[in-house]
């Protein structure tokens, strides 16, 4: 659908403020008109006439009045509009921000964090500029010039003709320049876009760009990137002023020939002084709406050329199922087996499926145990159990219903979730780790730090459970890094519990202390988890193997030991050094 | 106004040009003015009848001024812009060499989402301190001087009453809606920087907020955030529209002041009737330049705000500093840590308590031990991230501050325990570590890294922190990356922790191979081949528990032993 239509389509959600605005603004430009009038009639009495300033008083009077009317109709008609731009951009952003959530990580984490977090804000905010200034000058450019060339028809139709014939000058201008300015207007975006998506992941990974001595190549690429911000800006704002400078011209010139014309015929005698400063007055404010609109049409674009991102995003994945309002009972989860039917999944732009028709179950209460080679397709397995992902084809099936028909929200109150690269807000330990739940009690809290091995290391720390965090758990060493996410999924105490590689950063004695907490976790509980040492998995109840994308093998421990295959192997060799 | 003066002495180089537009601004301003005023005289002129031919003048004036004003008014907007992107772009750059040197060790409390927006929006508002904040009001003050210099030629008093209308619009209403909306424009800014946080967090951490329901709560703090910011720009706009108003009802005032002060004075003769009508067209006219400043006040406290956030970047000192003089790495370039310890800044414990060790040319060692025992921060100070304070740590018997940092870097390679992928290519993530190399070297890297597959993705794009790639295999991207910096050192944190034993074995077979007759320290957690080591460190807490061969160590019966045998204690074989 086209993009001003679309635009357009929200305004009209919310019609009432703009309506506001423009009749304000109407009623501003009558005062004008009538302001003029006055002024010219005292101007005149003064002048030829000849009046006394007692007899000029009413006039005055109501010159005065009319003006600040005027003030404030157009006082009221800019806070109008722009409430009601407010209101379109609030909701708009709900939207947007309600749809990134709805497409969920696979989406986020395929985008430059910078760049959509760009679009959601700056994108939205331009959007003002079109709202607020644009739109409502449409119709005053319409609508007071033509207020203004009737006034004048009634003193003087000669520079009403004038008027009327300069007028379309202006928009053939506009449109003419603004089809340029719109596709270049619409660059500019593109370009601020990447520049904030870029900026972002420089930041991030400024240590790693020093640990590569880059940064001086990095100092260039910014400029570059500067450089090429200001010439793709450059170029608008050129259009942009050259554009100004038409309607300018046409509208200065046609103040200098109406003003040339009126005094030829003022000699001549055709017309009085007072319709001659009448016409006068008014002419520079028949050109100003036309030149505004000029401008506002400028900042507007900015507005347009970002609505364009914004509706990819809130388009994007449009066919997502509607969100499923059966609820899960907490029980209902904690005694069923989750089946997987020939789930096949492949990425968006995969060659091949990441999953390849997978059939399995996780029985209720057991621990299911994956283990493959990197890249075989076993996180994206979870990602398929967390819904993160939609199957291409098959279900996934809990006591008999398809999760799917479940409410996201309420299938994620069922799962405790340890992530192979968990987001760690740049925050305090305790915010961090209540993330998980946050009316959780002192002692709740404190046993899932007891259990994760964490209580020695917080108390080691001046400001405990207060400390910040840093970036991504900078200031965390690899394995409290991770024990952190762990405490989290302890804290949460849900029925399923998922955990992917958590913990490949332990050591060996740590995580001798951490299997045996896990194996109180895992109790009772479905449990999904991937390991690669295979020490952590080996109590089990059931240890799949997952190689491109399907599930090779299965069994306990003491099963796959006497089979030939990837799990043998893989336990050969992590025992070799003490064969 | 510290602050502020500080930004001035930023746009300094560019002051020529900034007094150039500010000059053809009032041109442009006073072109307008002439316009009105030109064409209020003709009209009055012509009134009194005048023989033909005396309208030339003004005839000749009104076309002149209406095309000077619009191409003034062209070029001027033309090189100011010019200025303020060229501004713009050094600002960049002055940012980002001030934020380089100090990562990681000070910017570890900074959000990332905080300095994001420092670099794009504080470093955009500041763009706009000549156009906006320096330029009205000097464009005002030479437009109010013409018309005091043009009034008071005829009438002392329209010159004082206008004066005394000027000083209300230039001075009076722009205190007056500053004082109104003081602290609106640094709670915006506060607020967007608080948006930008939210908002990566939720991009970021979507997974961890969704699956433990904080992501409706997420939301609803991002829309009460946005609606509060909403609710300042519309406070903002009232203000906005609120000196409008009272600029134009101040300007009405002074035509009708004007009007009153002169209507007794018109003399009977004519030119006093075409100087009373000119002036108060040129009253009206005059009052333009004086709308845009109480913006510019706004922009002030935006611009004193968003300087405040940067300099408070640059001010920030270094943790390590380069040297005045840098050596060369050297040929031997044995690694000596004597007696080092370390305390992070914030911290009350030692993090490195007294170790030392060496590593000779060509040795290979491990580092061993618990998490959080200090190992990947061994690795932090031989890359010179932090300083070493107390303690020896030397490379060749050189202080380590002593080299370039750059060209240390350069020869001491590390597969960092946090790999960080880039969203670019899988080529642009490459060449990092050696932006030289050509496609086949980049395919031989992926092959020895065990992602022989990966050769025709290349020009694959990686997504956010790599995420479109599986852990083992950013974390084989990162030892790729490695292989081609080909240093003399090696370090690898960790480096196969997220790859199975299989992958793992192929790789460190690699390794091994390419780190022959290489320096090479390796942290690991998983105790396999080490006899193939010259000798293992145990670290606990900080300190060197053990050292030693693996033989050697399994006979001292200590930590390592112990933790060997958890690794190895198969009920079965
Ligand atoms: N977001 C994504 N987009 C495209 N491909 C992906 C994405 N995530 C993973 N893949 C690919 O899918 C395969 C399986 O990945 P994954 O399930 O993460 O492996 P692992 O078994 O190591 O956990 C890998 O080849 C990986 O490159
Ligand atoms: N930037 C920092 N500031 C304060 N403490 C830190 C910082 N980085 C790491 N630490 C702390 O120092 C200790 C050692 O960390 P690290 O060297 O990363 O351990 P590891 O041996 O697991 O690699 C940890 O307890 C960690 O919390
Ligand atoms: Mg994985
Ligand atoms: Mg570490």
């Amino acid at each position: 659908m086209n993009i001003d239509r679309r635009l357009f389509q929200l305004l009209k959600e919310e019609k009432s403020p703009f309506l506001l605005s423009v009749i304000s603004g109407s009623m501003a430009s009558v005062m004008l008109i009538v302001q003029a009038y006055y002024l010219s009639r005292i101007i005149n009495a003064a002048f030829i006439d000849k009046w006394s300033m007692n007899r000029l008083m009413p006039f005055l009077a109501l010159f005065a009045l009319f003006s600040i009317l005027r003030m404030l109709f157009s006082w009221v008609s800019h806070v109008k509009a722009n409430s009601g731009s407010g209101i379109i951009r609030e909701k708009l952003f709900s939207r947007f921000t309600s749809r990134v959530a709805d497409l969920g990580p696979l989406y986020s984490r395929s985008v430059q964090s910078g760049r959509l977090s760009n679009t959601m804000l700056k994108g939205i905010e331009a959007l003002d500029a079109y709202y607020s200034s644009y739109i409502p000058q449409i119709f005053f450019a319409l609508f007071t010039p033509v207020l203004i060339v009737c006034a004048i028809f009634t003193d003087d139709w000669i520079s009403g003709i004038i008027l009327l014939l300069s007028a379309p000058l202006i928009p053939f201008f506009m449109i003419v320049i603004g089809k340029r300015a719109s596709a270049v207007t619409e660059k500019q975006w593109k370009t601020m876009s990447r520049m904030s998506g870029h900026f972002l992941d420089m930041l991030q990974g400024l240590p790693t760009l020093k640990l590569f001595a880059q940064s001086r190549r990095q100092r260039k690429s910014i400029e570059e990137t500067g450089e090429n911000f200001r010439k793709a800006t450059m170029k608008v704002l050129k259009i942009a002023f050259l554009s100004s400078l038409t309607l300018e011209l046409v509208g200065t010139i046609g103040t200098a020939v109406i003003a040339v014309s009126i005094g030829m015929r003022m000699m001549a005698g055709q017309l009085s002084f007072r319709q001659a400063l009448f016409v006068l007055v008014l002419t520079p404010d028949f050109y100003l709406p036309l030149r505004q609109l000029g401008t506002k049409f400028h900042a507007g674009m900015e507005g347009v050329s970002a609505s364009r991102e914004i509706f990819d995003v809130l388009d994007h994945g449009a066919s997502l199922s509607a969100a499923a309002k059966d609820c899960i009972e907490e029980s209902a989860a904690a005694g069923q087996s989750i089946v997987f039917s020939g789930i096949s999944y492949t990425y968006p732009a995969g060659s091949h499926p990441a999953i390849d028709a997978v059939s399995l179950t996780l029985p209720a209460g057991k621990t299911t145990a994956l283990v493959g080679p990197s890249g075989a397709g076993k996180s994206t397995l979870i990602n398929l159990l967390l819904r993160f992902l939609e199957p291409s084809n098959g279900s996934i099936t809990i006591s008999g219903k398809a999760v799917d028909r479940i409410a996201l929200e309420a299938w994620h109150r069922q799962i405790s979730w340890v992530p192979q690269h968990p987001y760690l807000f740049n925050a305090t330990l305790r915010e961090n780790i209540m993330i998980a739940r946050r009316d959780a009690s002192a002692t709740e809290l404190e046993s899932a730090l007891e259990k994760t091995g964490l209580a020695g290391f917080i108390s080691s720390l001046p400001d405990g459970l207060e400390t910040v965090i840093g970036e991504q758990g900078a200031r965390l060493s690899g394995g409290e890094a991770q024990r952190v996410a762990l405490a989290r999924a302890f804290l949460k105490n849900a029925p399923i519990l998922v955990l992917d590689e958590p913990t490949s950063h332990t050591d060996p004695e740590l995580e001798a202390g951490l299997r045996c907490s896990m194996q109180s976790l895992m109790n009772g509980r479905t449990t999904v988890i991937i390991a690669h040492r295979l020490e952590t998995i080996r109590d089990a109840d059931q240890i799949l193997v997952v190689s491109g994308g399907k599930i090779t093998q299965s069994g306990t421990h003491d099963e796959l030991v006497r089979t030939d295959g990837f799990y043998r192997d893989s336990l050969y060799l992590q025992k070799e050094a003490a064969i | 106004m510290k602050t502020f003066l500080r930004l001035t002495a930023v746009v300094r180089p560019y002051y020529l040009w900034m007094g150039l537009a500010a000059l053809i601004g009032f041109a442009t301003t006073g072109s307008g003015i002439g316009l009105l005023v030109t064409s209020g005289y003709i009209i009055a002129k012509a009134a009194l009848l005048p023989p033909p031919g005396a309208l030339q003048l003004g005839i000749l004036g009104v076309r002149f001024f209406g095309i000077a004003r619009g191409v003034l008014r062209y070029a001027e907007r033309l090189i100011s812009h010019n200025t303020t992107f060229r501004i713009l772009a050094g600002l960049r750059l002055w940012f980002y060499d001030a934020i380089e040197p100090l990562a990681p060790a000070r910017l570890l409390y900074y959000k990332s989402a905080d300095l994001l927006q420092r670099v794009v929006d504080d470093i955009q508002s500041l763009e706009n301190i000549y156009t906006r904040v320096l330029a009205p009001p000097v464009t005002a003050l030479l437009v109010s001087a013409l018309m005091w210099f043009l009034l008071g030629v005829y009438s002392l008093q329209a010159a004082l009453l206008v004066m005394l209308f000027h000083l209300l619009a230039g001075i009076g209403i722009p205190l007056l809606t500053m004082k109104l909306g003081r602290g609106i424009q640094s709670s915006i800014m506060d607020i967007k920087t608080n948006q930008q946080v939210l908002a990566l967090d939720l991009l970021q951490g979507i997974g961890e907020l969704q699956v433990y329901g904080q992501l409706p709560e997420h939301l609803a703090v991002m829309q009460e955030n946005e609606k509060e910011m909403l609710g300042l720009q519309r406070r903002n706009a009232v203000l906005d529209g609120m000196h409008e108003s009272l600029t134009g009802f101040i300007m009405n005032a002074a035509v009708i002041a004007v009007l009153s002060a002169l209507v007794s004075s018109i003399p009977g003769s004519g030119s006093g009737g075409i100087f009373f009508t000119v002036i108060t067209l040129a009253v009206m006219a005059s009052f333009e330049p004086f709308l845009p400043l109480p913006a510019s006040l706004k922009n002030l406290e935006a611009d004193t705000h968003a300087g405040e956030r940067l300099f408070e970047i640059l001010d920030a000192r270094p943790e390590t500093t380069p040297p005045v003089k840098p050596l060369p790495f050297p040929a031997n370039h044995v690694i000596r840590m004597v007696n080092l310890n370390f305390t992070y800044p914030r911290s009350p414990l030692k993090t490195l308590d007294n170790i030392s060790f060496t590593v000779e040319p060509g040795q290979h060692i491990a580092i061993v031990g618990p998490s959080g025992a200090g190992k990947s921060t061994i690795t932090s100070l031989l890359m010179r991230f932090w300083n070493t304070r107390e303690g020896q740590l030397t490379i060749g018997g050189h202080d380590i501050g002593l080299f370039d940092q750059e060209n240390l870097r350069r020869h001491i390679a590390l597969v960092s325990q946090k790999t960080y992928l880039f969203a670019e290519t899988i080529r642009e993530n490459l060449l990092l570590a050696n932006p030289e190399a050509n496609d086949d070297e980049l395919k031989k890297a992926l092959a020895d890294a065990g992602l022989g597959h990966f050769t025709p993705k290349l020009d694959e794009w990686t997504g956010q922190h790599g995420m479109k790639l599986s852990g083992g295999e950013r974390q084989r991207i990162a030892i790729a990356r490695v292989l081609l910096q080909n240093a003399p050192v090696m370090i690898l944190d960790e480096a196969t922790a997220n790859l199975d034993s299989i992958t793992e074995k192929e790789v460190t077979a690699t390794l091994a191979a390419v780190s022959s007759g290489k320096t090479l320290v390796a942290i690991t957690h998983r105790l396999k081949s080490m006899e193939q080591f010259d000798s293992i460190i145990v670290i606990d807490k900080g300190k060197i528990a053990e050292q030693g061969r693996h033989d050697e160590l399994m006979r001292n019966n200590g930590t390592y032993r112990r933790m060997w045998e958890l690794q190895h204690s198969g009920k079965d074989s």
